[in-house]
């Protein structure tokens, strides 16, 4: 079962990877011409396209592209030249210690609160979880930074604007210089992360074990402690990998409003440039990263749950 | 008509708040060229004058309601068309969606087969890529246009709609009548159009106020990366961006057009929300 799924995931990012190679280079007909523009001379484009090794038929530029990925090398960037391994590689640092700090704080806390909305449903407390949510869900990631940014780093200049890092900081320095992204991304998976744990929970509250438990005489905290969590173990474990996933996407916009040296904001600065190489690498990380998270999710939920662990 | 009224007059708060918000929203996008003082590229005063109700207001022989952007058009006036462009965009490209998902998710409901395999492939495939990252690809390879633009997020927005549509295709697929229908010897496009999509309307529809919010939203965001609506169209996502250095100075005219595009996916959800309270089976609000 989990081989199989594994099998599945390995074949997914394969696919993907031919999409994205076939997406760029073989679809927009004939690219040495469009990037070079109509002022272009019949041999400045043969060179562009001998340089890119774009005469090669597709397959074996296929190849030779994915072969260098898996031996570390990225390609050149078409902006300037640089190997793009160099180019990215603070960068998914950078944007690996904004989405870690993200879930360190947004997992315990929305599996908790969602726990606490499920349990008392329908009261205050669930109401305005649920409000808290919505809007959450409703408003477009740059507004929840912009209104953090407001209130935060201009009305009462507790924490900075703009998240500047460089190398000579500290840990806690640059702690303190992506709190503001980081709250933002917080906030928007705590939204979807409470949300669906809320569901999950109230879901196995539903099945008639735990009424039974309930007619019983245990107690309530019992019940939920030892019905409830092994049952919800695994759409919960679903529900924070998938919303990691999730922030795979959201970190691209926090970041751009930010202007934080992350991944995110090369794939955005690349694709208007229109640095090819730069985007088919970006994107086939974060495609990849989103695979595996997806993966995992599968794996994970497979494991905690006995019936999948032991198929018939 | 009356059972109409009757029908909205019957819904709760939360739902007439939304509908208010989304006749209001309409209301600008259909006469904003009437509606809006200036148009929208002129050039009305200063760059980032105040709104009108501030102390340091400068009076204008129009009034510039909200103050001015960053290079001194009226900040109201392209709210106004701002609406009307990406009102506009979301809704063509949320039916384009609906139009081939859900032709798709039926024929792969009703055909079954080697169609149904395909489909439901190549859907997996491209639900596997995050969604922006996507948008991303196909943008930088095609350039961002308005048609692009349109296919793009049609594209990706139209594999949600195929599985939803194919789930409750799937379950009407078995009833009887449909069954009838084809012993009748009616053909697949008959089948369903009149068999099937009546019967999937209703989840269909709640299942489009939910999309269209999706749509909106991304637009919102490509246009904030300066990927979406180009200038000088107004667009409420790029507006945002072109007065995001503003935020710096503590002008919080970027926070108007975001707060737009918040108020107007708020009140879709609701009259969501609403819908699948409903349809859960919830009879008598």
């Amino acid at each position: 079962m989990v081989l199989k799924r594994l099998f599945l995931g390995v074949g997914m990012l394969f696919v993907i990877s031919v999409l994205i190679f076939i997406g760029v280079e073989a679809l927009p007909g004939d690219l040495a011409e469009a990037i070079l523009g109509q002022a272009a001379t019949p041999e400045s484009i043969q060179a562009f396209r001998s340089n890119l090794k774009l005469d090669l038929p597709p397959h074996t530029r296929y190849l030779s592209w994915i072969g260098g990925i898996l031996q570390g090398d990225l390609g050149t960037s078409l902006a300037n030249n640089r190997p793009i391994a160099d180019l990215l590689s603070s960068r998914i640092s950078n944007t690996f210690f904004l989405a870690a700090t993200a879930a360190v704080f947004s997992i315990p806390i929305s599996i908790l609160l969602g726990i606490l909305a499920a349990l008392y449903r329908e009261s205050f407390f669930d109401k305005f979880i649920s409000i808290f949510t919505l809007s959450m869900i409703s408003f477009p990631e740059f507004f929840v930074a912009y209104i953090l940014m407001v209130l935060l780093a201009v009305e009462f200049q507790i924490f900075p604007s703009l998240a500047i890092v460089r190398d000579s900081m500290t840990f806690f320095e640059r702690l303190y210089a992506i709190s503001l992204p980081a709250l933002t991304l917080t906030l928007i998976v705590i939204a979807h992360m409470m949300r669906m744990t809320r569901a999950a929970i109230i879901n196995v509250l539903a099945s008639p074990y735990i009424e039974m438990a309930h007619l019983k005489g245990i107690k309530k905290v019992r019940i939920i402690v030892q019905h409830a969590t092994p049952n919800s173990l695994s759409p919960i474990i679903n529900v924070v990998v998938l919303n990691l996933a999730y922030m795979v996407v959201g970190v691209v916009l926090v970041e751009v409003v930010f202007v934080y040296p992350g991944l995110g904001q090369l794939l955005v600065d690349s694709v208007s440039k229109r640095d090819l190489p730069v985007v088919q690498a970006s994107c086939l990380i974060f495609a990849g990263v989103y695979i595996l998270l997806n993966l995992l999710a599968d794996v994970l939920s497979i494991l905690a749950n006995p019936k999948l662990r032991h198929p018939k | 008509m009356a059972d109409v009224i009757k029908f909205f007059t019957r819904s709760p708060w939360s739902a007439k708040l939304g509908l208010a918000i989304i006749t209001l929203n309409i209301f600008c996008a259909l006469f904003a060229p009437a509606l809006a003082p200036y148009s929208e590229t002129e050039i009305a005063g200063d760059v980032w004058e105040p709104p009108i109700w501030s102390e340091d207001a400068i009076p204008h022989y129009t009034p510039v309601i909200l103050g001015t952007d960053h290079i001194g058009r009226d900040l109201f006036s392209r709210l106004m068309f701002g609406a009307r462009n990406t009102i506009t965009l979301a809704f063509v490209t949320t039916a384009l969606a609906f139009f081939v998902g859900s032709i798709g998710g039926f024929m792969a409901a009703t055909l079954k087969g080697w169609v149904d395999q395909t489909l439901s492939r190549v859907v997996d495939i491209l639900m596997a890529f995050p969604t922006l990252i996507l948008a991303l690809v196909i943008l930088s390879v095609m350039g961002t246009s308005i048609p692009v633009l349109i296919f793009v997020i049609a594209l990706i927005d139209s594999t949600r709609v195929f599985r939803i549509s194919r789930a409750v295709a799937m379950d009407i697929e078995v009833m009887e009548y449909v069954e009838a229908s084809r012993l009748r010897g009616e053909g697949l496009w008959w089948v369903m159009k009149e068999e099937i999509l009546p019967n999937a309307l209703s989840p269909l529809v709640a299942e489009f106020g939910l999309r269209f919010c999706f749509v909106f939203l991304f637009i919102s965001s490509l246009s904030f990366l300066g990927l979406g609506l180009q200038p000088p169209l107004a667009d409420w996502g790029s507006m945002v961006r072109e007065n995001s250095s503003a935020i710096s100075f503590g002008i919080l005219t970027p926070l108007i057009p975001a707060a737009a595009i918040a108020f107007l996916t708020v009140g879709v959800n609701l009259v969501v929300d609403w819908f699948l309270h409903r349809a859960s089976g919830i009879k008598d609000v």
